[in-house]
């Protein structure tokens, strides 16, 4: 599988990112050549195997769902590049 | 009076213990000393009258015999730990100001064991890198350079870099696919990256949830046998940590290793494996094999694909980890005209090259059409890889291999550059252990023929770092490495 200039831009999208029009041929080549090197598994037999998603044996645990640590707004605001009124900041979304 | 920062965190607790120095005296010494070496850019934040307030309290601990067990010893933290009121960031623009409101459960245990933080140490941004040169800081300085700027390795650069130069007594690291282990070799120095589960992961930044561990890099194996007791256990604010009981990895060290099993794993041989390094390994083979250890062949068979299984996995993780910097929360905003284009434009201004492309491959293999031909295909094989281990572990107690393919390289090495390929193969050795989630521990076992340490890797079954730590002890006090000085 190689991919192309619509892939890279369409990559970029979906993970946030800007790439520069004069960038995109530079980074279409390293990620062939990155893709083509993962490629590599194809060559391994992994019929029958479960994919391993955690290296933890038995289940996760459950909790109660309930407030550990509450009423620390300002604390958690504290990092927030905009704030108001206690809230969060962000640019106008509706029209 | 000898140096202060020479001594190990074993012999600091002794000298402090029988009041041969204080605790202040002993912080004060590292703080001139971390002064004095701001030029290897080991430290990103300084935090000496923090350290001096905490060794103040220590000594009136000591003085009352109330003192835990790290009790006055200075540590450098990597600065992928949260620490509350001290700044934190991953070495990114992104979260470059970020000020946490919490402390990170291994941080917090090491200040309630007296440990004092001098501050943060410099590493590739978001942990990414194998070199520290993806910092927002600038690359650091491996302290055995000689005429040109070596690098300390990564992604824990600063630490190994700051422990080597006796620029603090020990330093937390954390390891994904080799950034404990590969700084701790290319710096002549010791760390051991624990299993998976065994360290809390609660307030260290996120890379790729599966693989990080947090673990120390110290002067000796006793000390990060020390670190490391303190450092373990369970947090019901980490639901993967693991509630098995933490051991005094302390009390195995120098015992005994007659009849303990030795693995090498046959594949680890690659073609034109660096002789220096063949050299060491058979050594460190044979000083086991002399102090009683029996040494047994084994098989690793999809070593080979480890790299492969981890540049598809860990870029995945990180994707969907990284995707919480949106400049809405913390970290840096860039503004635009819509929310989407804020979220762009502070993204693609807050984050090196390095991490963009890992959050792209990542985005691209978990994406449609894709995620079984990659992201399911490399799970399926890690289970393969994590398999090989068990089946080894069945005829070995303890693996020996090298930790890296070479030694420390010059700081803007021309091939590391040209191909990220090329910076992604200093993990060969190391990455696989990561992916089976075991324990593993790099000591320096001798110099090469340009002066450079090379460090051999001991790996263990899970939550067995008790065998390696024994094999490890036996191993160093064999080997005699001298450090930097």
């Amino acid at each position: 599988m190689s991919i192309d200039a619509q892939t890279v831009k369409k990559i970029a999208i979906l993970s946030h990112l800007k790439i520069d029009d004069d960038k995109i041929k530079a980074t279409e080549d390293e990620f062939n050549k990155i893709l083509q090197w993962v490629g590599q598994l194809k060559e391994v037999d992994t019929e029958n195997v479960e994919p391993l998603v955690s290296v933890n044996d038995g289940t996760l645990e459950m909790r109660q769902d309930e407030v550990t640590e509450g009423n620390q707004a300002e604390a958690i605001l504290a990092n927030a590049p905009m704030q108001e009124y206690g809230y969060f900041a962000v640019p106008k979304v509706v029209e | 009076m000898t140096d202060l920062t020479s001594l190990t965190i074993a012999e600091a607790k002794s000298g402090l213990s029988k009041k041969e120095f204080s605790a202040v005296e002993l912080t004060e010494s590292y703080i001139k000393n971390m002064e004095n070496k701001r030029s290897l850019n080991a430290f990103v934040k300084e935090t000496p009258e923090l350290a001096l307030e905490q060794a103040k309290i220590s000594q009136s601990k000591i003085n009352s015999d109330s003192g835990g067990k790290l009790e006055g010893i200075p540590l450098g933290i990597k600065d992928l730990f949260c620490t509350k009121e001290i700044e934190t960031t991953a070495c990114s623009q992104i979260l470059k100001g970020f000020v946490p409101p919490y402390e990170s459960t291994v941080t917090a245990k090491l200040l309630s064991a007296g440990a004092n933080f001098l501050g943060k140490l410099n590493m590739d941004e978001f942990a990414m890198g194998g070199s520290n040169e993806t910092s927002i800081f600038g690359p650091v300085t491996n302290p055995w350079s000689k005429a040109t700027p070596l690098v300390p390795g990564g992604s824990s650069g600063g630490s190994a870099a700051a422990v080597a130069a006796d620029m603090c007594a020990a330093a937390t690291g954390t390891d994904t696919g080799g950034s404990i282990r590969q700084p701790s070799s290319f710096c002549g120095v010791t760390g051991i990256k624990p299993t998976y589960g065994r360290c809390s992961r609660y307030g260290i930044i996120a890379f790729a949830s599966s693989l990080d561990q947090a673990g120390p890099i110290a002067k000796t194996v006793e000390d990060c046998a020390l670190m490391l007791e303190v450092m373990s256990g369970h947090d019901s604010k980490d639901s993967t940590s693991s509630k098995i009981m933490v051991p005094e990895f302390s009390k195995v060290l120098g015992q005994n290793i007659k009849g303990m099993r030795i693995g090498i794993p046959k594949e680890y041989r690659v073609d034109g494996l660096n002789q220096e390094i063949a050299g060491y390994w058979d050594k460190a083979a044979q000083i086991l094999k002399e102090q009683g250890a029996e040494i047994v062949e084994v098989s690793l068979p999809h070593t080979k694909y480890a790299l492969a299984v981890y540049y598809i996995i860990a870029p995945a993780e990180a994707s969907s980890n990284l995707a919480r910097y949106d400049g809405l929360r913390y970290g840096n905003r860039v503004n635009g005209d819509t929310l989407d284009e804020m979220y762009v434009n502070s993204r693609t201004a807050g984050f090196g090259r390095e991490v963009k492309r890992r959050i792209m491959i990542g985005t691209y293999v978990l994406s449609a059409g894709y995620y079984d031909a990659y992201y399911i295909k490399a799970q399926k094989v890690r289970r393969l890889i994590r398999q090989d281990f068990i089946d080894a572990f069945k005829k070995c107690d303890v693996i020996l291999t090298p930790t890296t393919p070479t030694a420390a390289f010059a700081v803007g090495d021309k091939t590391m550059q040209q191909n990220p390929i090329n910076m992604w193969l200093n993990d060969i050795f190391t990455v696989s252990i990561s992916l089976a989630g075991l324990p593993a521990l790099s000591l320096p076992i001798g110099l090469n023929s340009q002066g450079l340490p090379l460090g051999m890797q001991l790996i263990g079954r899970a939550f067995d770092e008790e065998s390696v730590f024994k094999a490890s002890s036996v191993l160093e006090k064999e080997a005699c490495f001298r450090g930097v000085k």
